[in-house]
């Protein structure tokens, strides 16, 4: 069985500022970390493996050469091998365009049987490369998958997380899951799996190793443009009410009625 | 020293497990019962800090000196007892074996302890026999394919935990040091018993206790090493063991920098945060210069050892002697500028000093450091 991981080294954004009059991500000395649903992500991908044996796993990036570091790590958790689409053609991409070069990726490795995603990057939020990717493979697609229940015989049946619930699902395979925190916890690297990650290649390709003209790569194919960002004011603490609809009520329009607006 | 990547990711790999694992309420658990969790043990020996200098064909990571030196400061910088367990395998469990062992017991001993399933522990001094360790008074007499083995050792770490022990013992007493050998004995052999754990000031959660052995019958197979050969294995041990006991010193010295640091600009007196006074801001200078000094020194020792540089045996003392009184002083100074609090079990500082104090003792004081440093610069 093959197996395909997508991962995305981000900015840790726990510890990003913003600047407050550009409005932009302040990155210096920002440490870059594997996106944490990427990492569940993977973590899936390696019980498959456990489970089923005969498997590989590769996991799948696009960034700048620094991303190897993230994908070293990656290695370090038990990974196969790792890929990462680099180009300075590939650079200003958005999700569209992204998942263009990400498809063009997973065909040159030769395909796979389950591709895992996570949800979304905690850089951009978007949750929309996952399933781009699959639309452009021609897979189907699981988001938010939050429990794997089975994986045999051709498909995979899955919970899908809603706000109130979940779904079961039944996918054939080959098939695209994106997934979501509560789908596992991510295992420690070990000290072995790190030094053997170092032994490892990471194999670099750009557009022309993956057959994309540059037209279709990076800003030149980005239908989104960042028209103005900025950090919305803070908002003042909310206030929650206890008790019986009509206590609340009541207590609200006292409330309402002490600040003068009512 | 600026790391490579693979150094660094090590470095992330330890910060993040010691984050997640060695939460406040587990070491204050530990403190209070001495006994440290299993599951955390199982924990560090499966992300492999057990055997992180270990040869992979045994069972090790394949990792080198230097990783080792940033696993142990990662581990001690929260937690100084964590470390003792992912120490031993490395330095005073393991060394002997990998110094000396056989290829069967390479296999039979040192692997199931770098996987964490066996524990085995190092047992040279003796009541009589501390910094003077040619003094072993333990004796191994021949009877056939056995030894016989008599004798008592004191303060060895995981006594009663252990499932076999090194132990040194004369087999030829008229040869001085020359006379020694060592033996891997089953702690669950017949005449093998243990004194009653020590109460000591720090280190709480990994026992500490004598071996007293009483006629115990240990077959040939399991002497370590050739006959009277003894003596240099625990001196090559030993060796290896004082650059782990200089990294722990740089871990502890950070952590405590870091709480002095965090606490110096919380507390308030006189209407402003201390670290506004330059007297407690220049001692938190001081603290930080030292400590990147002794970094450097316990970093470059490593990495002197990995070359197999022959300078390194002294470096390693020297590393552990500066670090261990620095790590010392800047553990002193956390205390004071937290106050009256820093004399509580509420903050760490008050651990940290516990713990870090037989680091000057242990594994060498820091007076037998200076014998060896000087007795190389001056043979």
């Amino acid at each position: 069985m093959r197996i395909i991981v997508c991962a995305k080294q981000v900015p840790d954004t726990n510890e990003v500022r913003i600047d407050p009059v550009k409005g932009t991500l302040i990155r210096d000395g920002v440490p870059s970390i594997l996106n944490p649903d990427d990492a569940n992500a993977l973590e899936a991908a390696l019980q498959l493996k456990e489970q089923v044996g005969n498997a590989a796993v590769s996991v799948l990036s696009m960034g700048p050469p620094q991303a190897s570091y993230m994908l070293r790590e990656c290695l370090a958790m038990g990974a196969d091998d790792a890929y990462l689409l680099s180009s300075r053609a590939f650079g200003g991409a958005d999700t569209c365009a992204t998942s263009t070069t990400l498809a063009a990726g997973v065909r040159k490795i030769g395909g796979a049987d389950i591709i895992f995603a996570g949800r979304q990057a905690i850089d951009g939020d978007t949750a929309q490369v996952g399933p781009q990717l699959a639309q452009r493979l021609g897979l189907p697609v699981v988001t938010y998958v939050q429990k794997i229940r089975s994986v045999s015989e051709g498909k995979a049946v899955v919970e899908r997380q809603l706000e109130d619930g979940y779904e079961v699902i039944e996918v054939k395979l080959p098939c695209l899951l994106t997934c979501v925190k509560e789908l596992n916890e991510p295992r420690y690297m070990t000290v072995r799996g790190i030094v053997e990650a170092y032994e490892k290649e990471i194999t670099v390709w750009n557009e022309k190793d993956v057959a994309l003209d540059p037209a279709q790569c990076g800003l030149n194919a980005s239908p989104t443009q960042v028209h103005r960002s900025f950090t919305p004011p803070q908002k003042g603490k909310g206030k929650m009410l206890s008790g019986s609809i009509s206590e609340m009520a009541a207590q609200l329009v006292g409330e309402l009625n002490e600040k003068h607006l009512l | 020293m600026i790391f490579s990547e693979k150094h660094q990711l090590i470095r992330k790999l330890v910060r993040d497990f010691c984050e997640k694992e060695l939460t406040s309420e587990i070491l204050d658990e530990v403190e209070e019962t001495g006994v440290f969790p299993q599951e955390i043990q199982d924990k560090m020996a499966k992300a492999g800090f057990y055997g992180i200098k270990i040869p992979r064909e045994y069972g090790g990571q394949g990792a080198d000196n230097l990783a080792y030196v940033i696993m142990l400061e990662e581990i001690c910088r929260v937690s100084p007892v964590a470390s003792l367990y992912a120490n031993s395998p490395n330095s005073l469990s393991g060394g002997p074996i990998l110094l000396s062992g056989t290829p069967e017991q390479l296999e039979k001993y040192l692997r199931p302890c770098v996987t964490g399933e066996k524990m085995l522990a190092f047992a040279l001094t003796e009541p009589g026999a501390g910094s003077d360790a040619g003094g072993v008074a333990t004796t191994a007499v021949p009877d056939g394919d056995y030894y016989i083995l008599n004798g008592r050792k004191t303060f060895i770490t995981m006594a009663p935990l252990a499932d076999y022990a090194v132990i040194y013992a004369k087999t030829s007493p008229e040869k001085g040091t020359r006379g020694i050998s060592a033996f891997i004995v089953d702690m669950k052999a017949p005449g093998v018993s243990f004194g009653k754990p020590e109460k000591k000031m720090g280190l709480i959660g990994c026992a500490t206790s004598d071996i007293i052995l009483e006629d115990v019958r240990v077959h040939k197979r399991d002497m370590l090493g050739a006959v009277d050969k003894g003596f240099s294995n625990a001196m090559k041990t030993l060796d290896g063991g004082r650059l782990g006991v200089a990294a722990q010193s740089i871990g502890v010295a950070q952590g405590c920098l870091d709480e002095a640091v965090r606490y110096a600009k919380e507390r308030k007196q006189f209407g402003r945060p201390i670290a506004k006074f330059q007297a407690i801001s220049f001692m938190i200078a001081d603290m930080a210069t030292k400590l990147a000094a002794a970094k450097e020194l316990v970093y470059n020792a490593a990495v002197l050892k990995d070359r197999n540089d022959p300078q390194a045996g002294m470096y390693c003392s020297m590393a552990k002697l500066f670090a261990s009184e620095v790590c010392n002083e800047i553990a002193g100074q956390a205390v004071q500028i937290h106050g009256g609090y820093g004399f509580t079990k509420d903050y760490k500082v008050e651990r940290f000093y516990r713990d870090c104090r037989v680091f000057t003792i242990y594994e060498g004081t820091s007076q037998v450091q200076q014998m060896v440093i000087s007795g190389q610069l001056l043979k």
